[in-house]
């Protein structure tokens, strides 16, 4: 396993958009050639090493024996990881928006908050985020019905809006609370809320399932409760309580296949 | 120098022109200041632009006849589909701008993909009336290509009015205005009284159904714009997209609705200077179906649809007055749009797609919706296969015009992809491994030997569209007189290998050169130049005082428009580069009285 540090020289002034931060592009390169990398910023493209010192002994063998860490303030910083399929990336700060966007594999762990669209159309891999999130994570982008397909996304602070939009496999996991319209236009997949949403939950769902452990402020109108259960299980997660198992959404359609599980009352 | 004259030669290639009855032969092209010419002086050969086709395909630069490229419902795919364009992106050169969208892209996208591809003229398929201003603003800005639009009048209120009460003289004087007022080329008619019907939530199921309120039927409004058509002499015939389109069964609307036309007399009465052709470079057809694979369906549901176009084809195979473009499906991810707001609305309700639906005033409508033409998918399947049936099936490619009806059935940068198809069965069969066993179980496609030529591609790409819609007097051949437009293809016919499908399809979507008007605009799927490219658009002549008590009516009824009747007209600074055509002159106009 190779290790690469990247640390951040100063403050990151307009955002920079760092897609050339993954395992692929950095195995088998030396410390030169992972410098020298191009990443956009605004209209100009400059090399990492006018944004970052790096850090590297020998080149890595492959995607999959390359670990990367980002050490500092990386909140201005987006598309790291994106569309990485193999390998690790370790960041111990903050994080900006669209990391690990489309990412098939490999892993990333944020020590800090990510921004929006974390995990974006992801296919693959663990993307666990220690610290709070952005909108739209692990959603669709703009125009598409298809967020998420696979792999697993652990958020332990809280998430905002439109978590899981599109959602069509996978599981994404909360250990706070979500905003407004969590799994909206869900079809397929895993959402699952250790805290509180406040509305919208699962709108135009059509299929998948939303368990949400605290209260929903506002629960959606296309819905029909199903019945009730104890500790009922979602995925391979065992509840602890009494849920109300809801189904629907009828608004979007007469045979709607979703699912919510919601804190009985 | 010779870039800016527009004067070439280009020696020694197999040239293909079908409307000379020129089969690959080994044979110079000369082109004078835009203009093929038989030879060139010899001073003049000293500053041509000099090519060198050794071992090339020559041909006439690419003509589409029916292709959705500019106007509203074009850019509602556009707005609708963020995702169909940030994945889809084109940087800007020197010379080009950038450009985004991958089954509707921006208009300098488009302009630069088709040329890259080896096509110089296309024509939008459909502009309503009303939005002819936004229709000639995109194609202003669509780079290189000489374009023109066809005008949608089917459900328009007027012609409907006029044709219910028999007046075709009042009905003929509305559309030259209309031709001249909003600068359109020909008449387009969508699903005929269905369209009107869509204003309340109905359609009409067949030929002899009146429509709500009109009660004018289908088969009346088909005849009615047909003899308008030929009473003015326009390069078009009538362009029908027929009823029923895209509902098992609905092959034999489209034969019946092409049996209307039968036993009139295609008269093109264009006042213009012809190339020189061998083949007669004027239309024989008096209807031209448009996208016929989706009219061509047999069952009477999905669950037992197959092909209709053995029957469809076993007619037009009957006739000479029929010309058909085919709207193929080469699978893979499409935008349907349409005047046929009900067909869009069944759509709707079979995909839960997003949906955009408008009504055109007193004119028309149209639906956009996104689509993903699968494998996978047994009707998607048959669709494919039908759209390639309709190409085999009728014998005579003179009635044939390759399309995608883009981008309903597929993108017109899938051209290539679709010609390999046509040239070889091996391709087919390759493909219908693939497919939903449907494809070759629900058609006859499976037992089709036949594979296209380089002649007869040249045909269905370039002779035939451009005669089709009366282009033929200076596009779609290479005989002195025409316009400098060719395309070099890296193919030796000598050593063609259609079986190589991918080799022959990235061949055909990157031509060595495109020239246009003498001038290289692309080599190599690179954009070397950029010319503006011109508007075509017919100006028919009719009686003044028959004008005038037309125009009563117009004004009439001009209350129910949201638009005031000054801001109805498309001004002509909306034009650049424009061609007026001359129709029916006065001198004609008055023998006729």
């Amino acid at each position: 396993m190779a290790e690469i540090i990247l640390k951040i020289r100063e403050k990151i002034g307009i955002m920079v958009e760092a897609e050339a931060i993954k395992p692929e592009s950095f195995a088998g390169k030396s410390k030169e050639e992972i410098e020298a990398l191009l990443v956009w910023q605004g209209p100009e493209k400059l090399p990492l090493s006018s944004f970052f010192d790096v850090e590297a002994s020998s080149p890595s063998a492959s995607p999959e024996e390359t670990r990367i860490i980002l050490q500092g303030d990386l909140s201005r910083v987006k598309r790291i990881g994106e569309g990485m399929k193999a390998g690790s990336i370790e960041i111990d700060g903050p994080a900006g928006m669209h990391l690990g966007a489309e990412m098939a594999g490999g892993s990333i762990l944020v020590k800090g908050n990510a921004g929006s669209w974390s995990g974006r159309e992801m296919k693959g891999g663990l993307l666990h985020i220690k610290g709070d999130c952005g909108d739209h994570v692990g959603s669709a982008y703009r125009g598409s019905w298809r967020g998420m397909t696979g792999g697993q996304i652990i958020v332990e602070g809280n998430a905002r809006s439109q978590l899981g939009g599109g959602l069509a496999g996978g599981q994404i996991t909360v250990g706070g609370d979500v905003e407004n319209f969590c799994g909206i236009r869900q079809s397929g997949g895993l959402i699952l809320v250790r805290g509180s949403a406040v509305r919208g939950v699962g709108a135009e769902m059509n299929g998948g399932t939303i368990a949400v452990c605290k209260d929903i402020l506002q629960p959606s109108p296309g819905f029909v409760e199903t019945g009730r259960e104890e500790d009922p299980t979602v995925g391979e997660v065992k509840l602890e309580g009494r849920f109300v198992k809801l189904s629907g959404d009828y608004a979007l359609s007469k045979n709607a296949k979703g699912t919510i599980y919601c804190r009985e009352v | 120098m010779a870039a800016l004259t527009g004067t070439a030669i280009i020696r020694n290639g197999s040239v293909f022109d079908p409307l000379n009855e020129i089969n690959g032969d080994k044979k110079d092209i000369f082109i004078r200041e835009g203009k093929v010419v038989s030879a060139l002086g010899s001073a003049e050969q000293k500053d041509a632009l000099i090519i060198d086709a050794r071992g090339k395909t020559v041909m006439p630069g690419g003509v589409d006849s029916h292709s959705h490229v500019a106007g509203t419902k074009v850019n509602a795919g556009r707005l609708m589909r963020p995702e169909d364009h940030y994945k889809s992106v084109r940087a800007k050169t020197s010379i080009t701008h950038s450009g985004s969208g991958y089954t509707v892209p921006s208009v300098y996208k488009q302009g630069y993909d088709y040329a890259a591809m080896g096509y110089t003229t296309v024509f939008e398929a459909a502009m309503p009336p009303l939005e002819a201003r936004h229709t000639h603003e995109e194609m202003r800005a669509t780079p290189i290509l000489d374009m023109g639009a066809y005008m949608v009048l089917g459900n328009n209120w007027f012609i409907m009015r006029y044709l219910k009460e028999g007046d075709i003289e009042k009905a003929a004087a509305y559309t030259s205005w209309m031709l001249r007022t909003h600068k359109g080329y020909g008449i387009k008619c969508v699903n005929p009284a269905g369209v009107e019907n869509w204003g309340w939530a109905k359609n009409v199921s067949g030929l002899d159904q009146p429509n709500i309120h009109f009660e004018v039927t289908p088969r009346e409004l088909i005849r009615g714009l047909a003899e308008v058509n030929e009473m003015l002499g326009l390069p078009m015939s009538l362009h029908l997209h027929a009823n029923n389109l895209g509902h098992p069964g609905n092959w034999e609307t489209a034969r019946d609705s092409l049996m209307i036309t039968s036993g009139m007399e295609p008269r093109n009465k264009s006042q213009l200077e012809w190339g020189e052709t061998r083949e007669s470079a004027r239309r024989r057809q008096t209807v031209y179906l448009a996208h016929a694979q989706f009219s061509a369906y047999g069952g009477t549901s999905w669950r037992d649809f197959c092909s209709g176009a053995a029957d469809l084809a076993k007619y037009i195979n009957q006739v000479d007055d029929v010309v058909i473009d085919s709207g193929s499906v080469p699978f893979g991810p499409a935008t349907t749009m349409t005047g046929d707001g009900p067909a869009q609305h069944d759509l709707y309700m079979i995909t839960g797609q997003k949906w955009s639906n408008t009504d055109v005033e007193l004119e028309c409508g149209s639906g956009v919706l996104p689509l993903v033409y699968m494998k996978s998918s047994p009707v998607h399947s048959v669709q494919w296969a039908i759209g390639l049936e309709v190409m085999l099936l009728i014998d005579d490619p003179w009635k044939t015009i390759m399309t995608t009806d883009h981008p309903n059935g597929g993108i017109f940068t899938q051209y290539p992809q679709l010609l390999t198809w046509l040239m070889s069965k091996k391709a087919r069969d390759d493909t219908a491994k693939e497919c939903h066993k449907w494809a070759y179980d629900k058609s006859t496609l499976g037992g089709v030997d036949r594979e296209l030529s380089l002649y007869e591609m040249a045909i269905v790409t370039r002779a035939n569209p451009a005669r089709t819609i009366g282009m033929a007097y200076r596009k779609g051949h290479l005989g002195a007189g025409a316009d400098g437009d060719v395309t070099i293809f890296d193919i030796d016919p000598a050593n063609l290998n259609p079986n190589d499908s991918a080799a022959l399809t990235a061949k055909l979507a990157r031509p060595e050169y495109t020239i246009k008007d003498g001038r290289i605009v692309a080599c190599q799927g690179e954009i070397v130049s950029v010319p503006e490219g011109r508007r075509f658009y017919c100006q028919p002549y009719m009686d003044e005082d028959l004008e005038k008590d037309m125009l009563k009516d117009v004004k009439d009824w001009f209350k129910y428009y949201t638009v005031g009747f000054a801001n109805y007209p498309v001004p002509d600074k909306y034009l650049k580069n424009p061609v007026a055509i001359p129709v029916n002159q006065p001198l004609e106009a008055v023998m006729r009285r």
